[in-house]
């Protein structure tokens, strides 16, 4: 099996798959972050979430945040998949996965990592709601 | 002449209503030419400009720069991954 790395998806993500790509000797703490489709939004009885992503853009905006990380944090490795498609309530949209020698930085870049995912990376997603009807999800502008 | 791929994604592919064209202008066109004619084509692109931003390439670039042959310019509306 090739190892996981970094990439945009529309194959369901196994978070033991996750942990094992960032496993490394020397790290002495290993932080992974999942973000998952929630049954309610703002109100709203939610049945699942459709992700469009642009692909090519969304890898490199991946790789562009590993090395964002790397340069603030003392990283061994890190690993970013997201979703595309179809999910449905309670399955992993997207999950990070740090290692470090030391647990702060784990959390650190972990945390760093998603939230500039979300500001950086071009995905969008609907929501699907009971009934079927479909509602685009409010974003904010992309940043560089 | 200039000839390039716009490539539109979730609000901006429902309002122009196709994933991507092939566009024609003459001289070296900036970004701003570039949406002002996408909104010319497709009106309803008009009242998501303004969160709107756009990738040429797929890197985010501002209204000033130039487009040249062969490009691929993504308008991008707000993202909301995760």
């Amino acid at each position: 099996m090739r190892p996981l790395r970094s990439c945009v998806t529309q194959k369901k993500i196994i978070p033991a798959e996750v942990l094992e790509s960032v496993h490394d000797n020397s790290a002495g703490g290993v932080v992974l972050f999942l973000g998952t489709v929630r049954n309610r939004n703002e109100g709203r009885a939610v049945i699942g979430l459709e992700y469009e992503t642009y692909h090519e853009m969304a890898e490199k905006r991946l790789a562009e945040v590993e090395k964002e990380a790397r340069a603030r944090w003392r990283v061994k490795r890190i690993t970013m998949i997201h979703r595309e498609g179809r999910l449905r309530v309670g399955e992993v949209s997207v999950a990070v996965a740090v290692s470090s020698e030391h647990r702060a930085e784990a959390f650190e870049a972990a945390r760093f990592a998603i939230d500039r995912i979300k500001t950086s990376a071009p995905i969008w997603k609907r929501e699907v709601l009971k009934g079927g009807k479909k509602l685009w999800v409010d974003g904010v502008p992309i940043q560089r | 002449m200039t000839r390039f791929r716009i490539l539109y994604f979730a609000q901006t592919r429902k309002a122009a209503g196709v994933r991507s064209e092939e566009i024609t202008l003459d001289g070296t066109p900036t970004v701003s030419l570039v949406v002002e004619k996408a909104i010319e084509l497709h009106p309803p692109l008009r009242k998501l400009r303004d969160g709107m931003r756009v990738a040429v390439n797929e890197e985010v670039v501002s209204d000033a720069e130039i487009v040249r042959d062969g490009d691929r310019v993504a308008l991008i509306p707000p993202i909301v991954g995760g």
